[in-house]
């Protein structure tokens, strides 16, 4: 018996999503296939890996992390080149000091460092908020005006605020990351809006709500395998938006990535073990499907892009 | 493909003597047709029936055991290629490969990693699972003295013998004969006398070719030779043929029912460098791979790749749950603050991160919901003021602190006052709606 190659045949495809400007622009998206499958699609593009920098200091990144991006950490300026030097495909600001509970730092000042950063790199900037829903809106809409001509990616909109920011977005002439919370409907439902209002489906970035390995990573996992089946199989163009996975922030808050080698001595070497939570994190949400990863620890940051070149080829 | 009733009727003795315990042999055809009946049970059926409705009975991918007892370790009978569609059934095997050249000290050291690995993860004990003897050079003896140290070190821990020569596999053998060992490999040039070992020793064969095709015809001939269990390596290596290879192996066996390709895959995840390897392995399990090998284990790595495991391998259709406890987070005292929430998985790990996060120690009370999320279990009624009460009242919780305030989910916040009747003497508080409003609500009492 011969072997016949059961092959799936697509409808859709992945919208091709730019990034930045210039001669460091990266492209994401694209595929027409399921991840990695070459001998029945087309993968134009590979996932990006951005790693991540805050306004402020990461006082509660465990040590680990810390240690990694050390010196640079202290003035997002320089923590933003650091990355660039450490070949980040992206840069991931997260205003994190904008939040009440943080700093409560204005929307100007934050404005004011997104367009710091931005001047300083060449790679593609990301700026996100600090998930404050209410305080979000405002920082955003000034990042986005203070960034205007720089092709940023902003978010993360969702269902609470997305017109706001998609609206600033549109007139700054940015992307944008819409997330919705685990759940392929809601992914859907939040596409649907944003284009309701006119906002260009080819400009959205999905954030499908990350989670760590160990904790929950396999609901992310298949929503994000069902998204892909939907866009490629299903040819539903308002699941044809690149994925954004934002794991570093979930990652680095587990135990997993924090305790000391003689608190846990079964689980083995820290610095191992939270590099390879971060690393195998990104696996996970390499082959189910992303487009763009948000990272914090240059070493697994390195690790994936490695895994990534095997994988295109 | 599955054979309906009726075609599976014509193949029994019509004699409706009901020996099977079914009325009819019609009635036992349609139990057997739905998978609610063996054919064991009609001691009359043909040698013929057998064979052709065992066939078709049979899973698309095959049941491969390795070892005996209780850590021995089934892999294959899976029957989707998304998690999503029903749920991947038998986790894969992790084991770690050791060298006729590490005999002695290097191979006693990984016996004790393998016989120490077991950890204790959200309620299930995990280890690695396997060892494989690997030969390197053609030194027979030396490669059966590392079967012998394995067996002697680790008993009872299922062995996979790693050689492509016959003589070296024969002498290995004879010290694990007669615990179900995996045999690595059947190629092209050695199937007949890697078949006959397999054979007389009860032991299922790896057949090892290079790419799909050549696999397909391996998997001919060794079933020809009259081994059924099989286990296949494509040769992948890379990620990407891993990948793809594994994905067309799978979607023939359970799309196509395409037979020689119906059996668990292995793959060698090797690498020098060990956070490559992991996520190697990471591939292997998440895309079909049954057994995998590696080159160390490193107490890390096997957390990451089991946590993985677990994870790629819980049912879709059943909410996680988390036993129903009170859980100290941090380094709770008697005037910390006392939570509740339901048992779903995900709401327990959001919530504990955020109270984590908010770096103030505080009692976490998790009550059996069926692994519902608040406000499901709310809407379901199972998470009532009389149910809350009579949890928190039964679990003791008393016992650990001296205040008597308990803190309920936003979502919730109509359940407060019925709650301060069926708990008299409590002050209930409302706390925020979502996870992420936890650390500054903690935080602003503290
Ligand atoms: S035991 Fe066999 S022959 Fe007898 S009724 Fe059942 S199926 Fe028919």
């Amino acid at each position: 018996m011969a072997l016949v190659i059961p092959k799936e045949s697509y409808s859709g495809k992945i919208y091709n999503v730019t990034l930045g400007t210039g001669a460091k622009a990266v492209t994401i998206g694209g595929a027409s296939a399921l991840p990695y499958l070459a001998f029945e699609g087309t993968f134009p593009n590979k996932p990006a890996v951005a790693l991540e920098v805050t306004d402020i200091a990461p006082d509660d990144w465990p040590e680990t992390v810390k240690k990694a991006v050390s010196g640079a950490a202290s003035n997002p300026v320089q923590w933003a080149k650091f990355c660039q030097q450490n070949g980040a495909d992206a840069v991931a600001l997260r205003l994190i000091g904008t939040h009440p509970d943080q700093q409560n730092k204005s929307a100007e000042e934050a404005a004011k460092i997104a367009a710091e950063v931005a001047a300083a790199i060449d790679i593609p900037l990301i700026i996100l908020g600090s998930g404050h829903v209410e305080k979000d809106t405002q920082v955003l809409q000034a990042a986005a005006a203070a960034t205007r001509g720089k092709n940023c990616t902003i978010g993360k909109a969702v269902e609470e605020n997305y017109k706001t920011i998609a609206a600033a977005v549109m007139a700054n002439d940015h992307k944008l990351i819409a997330m919705s919370q685990l759940d392929v409907n809601l992914a859907k439902q939040l596409n649907i809006l944003l284009s309701q209002m006119g906002f260009d489906k080819e400009r959205i970035i999905m954030d499908p709500m990350s989670s760590a390995l160990g904790y929950g990573l396999e609901y992310t996992y298949s929503v994000m395998e069902r998204i892909r089946q939907a866009a490629l199989l299903q040819n539903d163009p308002m699941m044809q938006t690149p994925v954004v996975c934002d794991i570093g922030a979930n990652v680095w808050k587990v135990k997993e990535t924090m305790a000391a080698d003689a608190e846990v001595p079964e689980w083995g070497s820290l610095e191992d073990r939270a590099l390879a939570w971060e690393a195998v994190t990104a696996s996970a949400m390499i082959t189910a499907g992303a487009d763009m990863l948000i990272m914090r620890h240059p070493g697994a940051a390195a690790k994936t892009k490695e895994l990534i070149a095997e994988l295109m080829g | 493909m599955a054979l309906s009733g009726v075609e599976i009727f014509k193949h029994l003795p019509k004699t409706n003597c009901k020996k099977c315990g079914h009325p009819t042999c019609l009635a036992f055809a349609m139990k057997l047709a739905a998978k609610q009946a063996s054919l064991d049970a009609c001691p009359d059926a043909s040698e013929d029936a057998k064979k052709i409705l065992g066939e078709s009975a049979a899973p698309p991918i095959r049941g491969i055991t390795l070892g005996l007892g209780d850590k021995a370790v089934k892999v294959g009978e899976e029957i989707c290629l998304f998690r999503h569609d029903k749920k991947f059934f038998n986790p894969n095997v992790f084991a770690v490969a050791i060298k006729a050249s590490e005999a002695g000290d290097a191979a006693a050291k990984k016996i004790d990693a393998v016989k120490n690995s077991e950890i204790d993860r959200v309620g299930q004990k995990l280890r690695v699972d396997a060892i494989a003897v690997t030969d390197e050079g053609g030194d027979a003896a030396k490669f059966a003295s590392v079967v012998k140290q394995v067996v002697d070190g680790a008993p009872g821990v299922p062995i996979i013998l790693v050689s492509k020569d016959p003589a070296t596999i024969e002498a290995g053998i004879a010290h694990c004969a007669d615990k179900r060992p995996l045999i690595y490999a059947a190629t092209a040039e050695n199937a007949e006398a890697m078949a006959k070992i397999a054979k007389e020793k009860k032991a299922s064969l790896a057949i090892a070719a290079d790419g799909l095709d050549a696999l397909t015809a391996l998997s001919e001939k060794v079933k020809g030779l009259g081994v059924d269990d099989l286990v296949l390596d494509s040769g992948a290596r890379k990620v990407k043929d891993m990948i793809e290879h594994y994905t067309i192996i799978r979607r023939a066996a359970i799309k196509k029912n395409f037979k020689p390709l119906g059996y668990p895959i292995i793959a060698f995840a090797g690498r020098d460098n060990s956070v490559s390897e992991t996520m190697a392995a990471a591939i292997g399990t998440m895309k079909y791979a049954s057994i995998i090998i590696l080159n160390n284990v490193e107490k890390w790595k096997m957390l990451a790749l089991l946590s993985l495991r677990q994870n790629i391998y819980t049912d879709p259709q059943v909410p996680m749950q988390v036993a129903q406890n009170v859980y100290k987070v941090g380094d709770a005292k008697d005037s910390s603050p006392l939570m509740i929430t339901t048992n779903f998985s995900l709401s327990y790990f959001i919530v504990r991160g955020e109270v984590e996060n908010s770096k103030v120690p505080a009692w976490l009370a998790v009550m059996d919901n069926e692994g519902l999320s608040v406000l499901t279990a709310w809407a379901a009624g199972k998470f009532t003021a009389g149910k809350i009460a009579a949890f928190i009242t039964e679990s003791g919780v008393e016992k650990n602190i001296k205040h008597k305030e308990l803190i309920i989910p936003g979502y919730v916040a109509i359940l407060s006052g019925a709650l301060e009747e069926k708990l008299p003497g409590w002050k209930i508080t409302v706390g925020p709606r979502e996870a992420n409003g936890l650390p500054s609500f903690l935080k602003g009492r503290a």
